[in-house]
């Protein structure tokens, strides 16, 4: 008995000495995102050969690869937490470029623009998720004889014409727990993005632009001229405060509708799907994009997305970064989750629903595609005052004090 | 073996434990407090110039002032008054378990139970919270407790330390009150004195030694106050105390110059109170 445990024990020294040799990729999935990715890391296992050591890490993973990074021992691939923080790595020389290993034509510009740091690509987004989405009920909102939004002016009269008639029009919940106030700068950088364009709203990224801007206060203010207003938002602005995020869009599917507008990214569906599990996706959720304010900056699209780049250039490391770039590994990682592929070539019958691969074909078609600005900023201001700022704004403090506010965390943390 | 030295010998590991787990970290964090975010450029005392003089940090301080003022009254108020009420009551042992009982529950649970207290509906939906049906059943409009600022949500926040604490200070003051001989009071009875009298000028005067340790434990508790605030509302809508800045700056925001300032801060604010309570102790002890 004794010696077969001993076997055993040799057996397995041996594997992880050959595993070794292998690839390495830290990621901060748990739960599905990473049985799907497991699933994708299996297929490739299959076909090449090579072994791949998944290490799952959770939320501080930024914390972990930027200490394995400056200890000289970083893993051989690593999902990145945002490219602002990709381009940090660069900038110490850590990453190996992938322009070469990749054939980059498969993805949008868009995306290979967001992974580019002088000039050579640094990384390659595996899906993403689309966040200028403005969901609805088609029943209820056709049976008050009103249509989606082509232009902000007309989401406006929507919004007025529905509080005439004593209805709420937007279900609108920023609660997150400690979080709480995320998806309100996901609003404010949408509109950002439609009022002041794609050039400032780098700049404002990037703290060039002080919070007290004009452009910045503008997208403030008519983010506020919705959600600030009692009779646009069911429950009122406490409700905005108190609603849970995930609970906010259910209200759209009552007997009676609570609202009839609902402005969230692409994962909100599954939320909706589990508080009216009757619901046809096909039949009655449908979703437009966040429509364009000024007409010069067109419609461009906000969303996340999962990056990966490659520490160690090795045979190896260049195989499953091909792979993980494919259409197959793709079609795996995004059928399964219901996320959007990035990779042009992926067949859309892949998508779960309807909705899922509609959202894929604006994607392909983004001429404008932004990063999540609050992503990209400063944990201080992008997960700490911009959060607050956005509750304080709604809970009725002068919007200049919550600007200031917002510009002097800034000040301190850039 | 030489006895003059030999105490050392027996206080080697006790101080060696010391040194590498209170000693050693107090001090790097105080040197830590002059540094940069990443801790590798000295910044002098910017990081409490920082402290002093932004407006989240200000809005942090005047709230632990609330909570050492408001907290502090009603524990240790309502643990006295319980305390000595209860002494006549046939159930007193029941109501006493049930008082004590939140005791027994993590701050983070308590946290997450009041969250479904105070929790908020539209008007036009069913209340799911308790508090907020009871005022809907009355007639009233549901109110966001943890939202209306300045006084609402903080003292909303506060009951919850109150609700968890308050059997605390109960236990340990009826433990006192149970020593106090009968006859004193007896005695102020037949001379003429009424109850408030005989509470006044008997009872508390028995009890102060044991009130003031109980009042310095509580403040020395509501300083470092932060699961219950993390829980809740992570400090949003003014309701920031200094503990739950510290982690923020910490753990969400990697500034680790300005959570050591601010623990350093802390530290210093609580040291007086700990003075005070060992000192207290030490008096107590030498009555006994």
């Amino acid at each position: 008995m004794m010696k077969r445990w001993l076997v055993g024990l040799l057996l397995a020294g041996l594997v992880a000495g050959l595993a070794q040799g292998a690839v390495t990729i830290m990621v901060l999935w748990s739960g599905d995102e990473l049985a799907a990715f497991q699933k994708v890391v299996d297929a490739f296992q299959a076909r090449t050969g090579i072994a791949v050591r998944v290490e799952s890490v959770g939320r501080d993973l930024p914390t972990i690869l930027a200490t394995r990074v400056a200890a000289g021992n970083p893993p051989d691939l690593a999902g990145m937490p945002n490219p602002g923080q990709m381009a940090e790595f660069v900038a110490r020389g850590a990453l190996i470029p992938v322009d070469g290993l990749v054939d980059l034509t498969q993805f949008p510009t868009a995306f290979v623009d967001l992974a580019t740091v002088g000039g050579k690509v640094y990384g390659i987004f595996i899906s993403a998720d689309l966040k200028s989405l403005v969901w609805y009920n088609p029943d209820a909102l056709y049976a008050e004889g009103l249509a989606p939004a082509t232009s902000w002016n007309e989401l406006v009269y929507i919004t007025r014409e529905l509080a005439n008639r004593g209805k709420t029009p937007w279900a609108v919940g920023f609660e997150s727990g400690a979080a709480s106030g995320w998806p309100g700068t996901d609003w404010i950088e949408d509109i950002m993005l439609r009022t002041a364009g794609p050039e400032l709203y780098d700049k404002w990224v990037a703290h060039e632009i002080p919070w007290t801007h004009p452009a910045v206060k503008r997208a403030f203010e008519l983010f506020g001229s919705i959600v600030r207003n009692n009779a646009y938002v069911y429950g009122g602005t406490t409700g905005v405060l108190s609603i849970n995020f995930g609970d906010s869009p259910a209200v759209l599917w009552d007997p009676v509708p609570g609202a009839y507008l609902h402005r969230q990214a692409t994962f909100i569906k599954s939320f909706i799907a589990g508080a009216h599990p009757q619901l046809d996706l096909d039949q009655d959720v449908g979703f437009f994009v966040f429509p364009p304010i000024d007409p010069q900056w067109g419609t461009p699209l906000l969303g996340a997305g999962d990056l990966i780049s490659a520490f160690r250039d090795t045979p190896e490391v260049r195989a499953f970064l091909q792979y993980l770039a494919s259409p197959d590994a793709q079609a795996i990682w995004c059928g399964a989750l219901g996320k959007l592929a990035t990779n042009v070539n992926v067949d859309p019958g892949i998508y779960p629903d309807r909705l899922t691969a509609q959202a894929a074909e604006i994607l392909k078609g983004a001429e404008i595609f932004r990063f999540d600005a609050s992503d990209l900023m400063p944990a201080a201001v992008g997960s700490g005052a911009f959060w607050k700022g956005v509750l304080d704004y709604v809970s009725g403090v002068p919007l200049d004090r919550v600007l200031q506010d917002i510009e002097a965390a800034a000040r301190a943390a850039y | 073996m030489n006895m003059g030295r030999a105490h050392w010998l027996y206080l080697a590991p006790a101080l060696l434990l010391l040194g590498v787990f209170l000693v050693y970290p107090s001090a790097e964090t105080i040197r830590l407090s002059f540094y940069g975010p990443r801790s590798d450029t000295f910044v002098g005392v910017q990081n409490y110039v920082r402290a002093f003089t932004s407006r989240p940090m200000l809005i942090a301080f005047r709230n632990n002032l609330l909570w050492l003022g408001v907290f502090t009254l009603f524990t240790v108020g309502m643990g006295l008054v319980l305390a000595v009420l209860l002494d006549r009551v046939r159930y007193e042992a029941v109501i006493k378990s049930v008082i004590f009982l939140p005791m027994a529950i993590s701050y983070v649970a308590a946290g997450v139970i009041w969250r479904f207290v105070y929790a908020f509906r539209p008007a036009v939906a069913p209340q799911i919270g308790l508090l907020n049906a009871i005022v809907v059943g009355l007639g009233g409009q549901p109110v966001g407790w943890l939202i209306q600022r300045p006084w609402v949500n903080n003292i909303a926040l506060i009951v919850v330390g109150v609700w968890v604490w308050t059997g605390f200070c109960m236990v340990i003051i009826s433990a006192a009150y149970k020593g106090i001989p009968r006859e004193m009071q007896e005695a102020a009875r037949i001379d003429g004195a009424n109850e408030w009298q005989v509470f006044r000028h008997v009872t508390i005067p028995f009890l102060k030694s044991t009130l003031a340790v109980v009042t310095t434990t509580m403040i020395v508790f509501v300083l470092k106050v932060f699961d219950i605030v993390y829980m809740m509302t992570n400090g949003a809508y003014d309701t920031d105390v200094i503990a739950n800045r510290m982690y923020n700056e910490m753990f969400q925001f990697s500034n680790y110059g300005m959570a050591s300032a601010i623990a350093v801060i802390l530290f210093l604010a609580i040291v007086p109170f700990l003075v005070l309570n060992v000192r207290r102790f030490r008096v107590q002890e030498a009555v006994r």
